[in-house]
């Protein structure tokens, strides 16, 4: 048996996936502006596609905020609808 | 009298005087109807996402007001009817979107509070 090969008596406790939280609650954010679209580039994927609650990690409540958002820049031109690399 | 927001996009071959007197048009347009300019905003020339009608970069003006809400309807007609206007949003601001504009008005770091979230 290779010398630094260690067996452990307990399995190792594999990384438990970060504990997501809602920006919004965390921060008191309480109004999403469609113009700050530094802020709402964080919710698109590369396809400028908007992020699933899941991934986002938002309440349901402030989800809907960050999408109203985006249609409206989006509306006016401050995001594309599609496009290869956003980010 | 409720708080509204619009977002006016120009066409990118207006002259910086035809862009300031098309703003000064509006302004007074919203005080005529017993409206208050609360802060206007000019981003000027910036490319656009996409085109629109063929073309890539639009003049961009932000303005928050408060007005009675029938000036819309008139408001709404005005841009329709002037071509220099590719695209026009009006927004209405609730209380947090008015206070969050005061506090961005007032230049006290509250992006960096979003920087770091």
């Amino acid at each position: 048996m290779a010398k630094n090969e260690i067996k452990y008596l307990t399995a190792i406790k594999q990384e438990k996936p970060k504990k997501k939280y809602c920006r919004f609650k965390k921060y008191g954010i309480k109004y999403v502006d469609y113009k700050d679209i530094e802020f709402l580039k964080r919710f698109l994927n590369e396809q400028g596609k908007m992020l699933p609650r899941r991934l986002s990690g938002n309440s349901l409540k402030y989800q809907r905020k960050v999408s109203d958002a985006i249609k409206k820049a989006r509306q006016m031109a401050l995001l594309p609808y599609v496009t290869d690399l956003l980010k | 009298m409720n708080n509204y927001e619009l977002m006016v996009i120009f066409t990118p071959i207006l002259s910086e005087d035809e862009f300031k007197n098309a703003q000064k048009k509006y302004s007074e347009l919203i005080t005529e109807n017993a409206g208050t300019v609360v802060h206007s905003n000019p981003w000027g020339l910036k490319s656009l996402a996409y085109p629109i009608d063929k073309k890539t970069t639009g003049i961009y003006w932000v303005i928050e007001f408060t007005a009675d809400a029938t000036f819309n309807e008139k408001l709404k007609i005005a841009l329709l009817r002037d071509e220099q206007v590719m695209r026009h949003m009006i927004t209405k601001l609730d209380k947090y979107a008015v206070e969050y504009n005061a506090v961005k008005k007032s230049g006290v770091g509250f992006n960096t509070q979003k920087q770091e979230a």
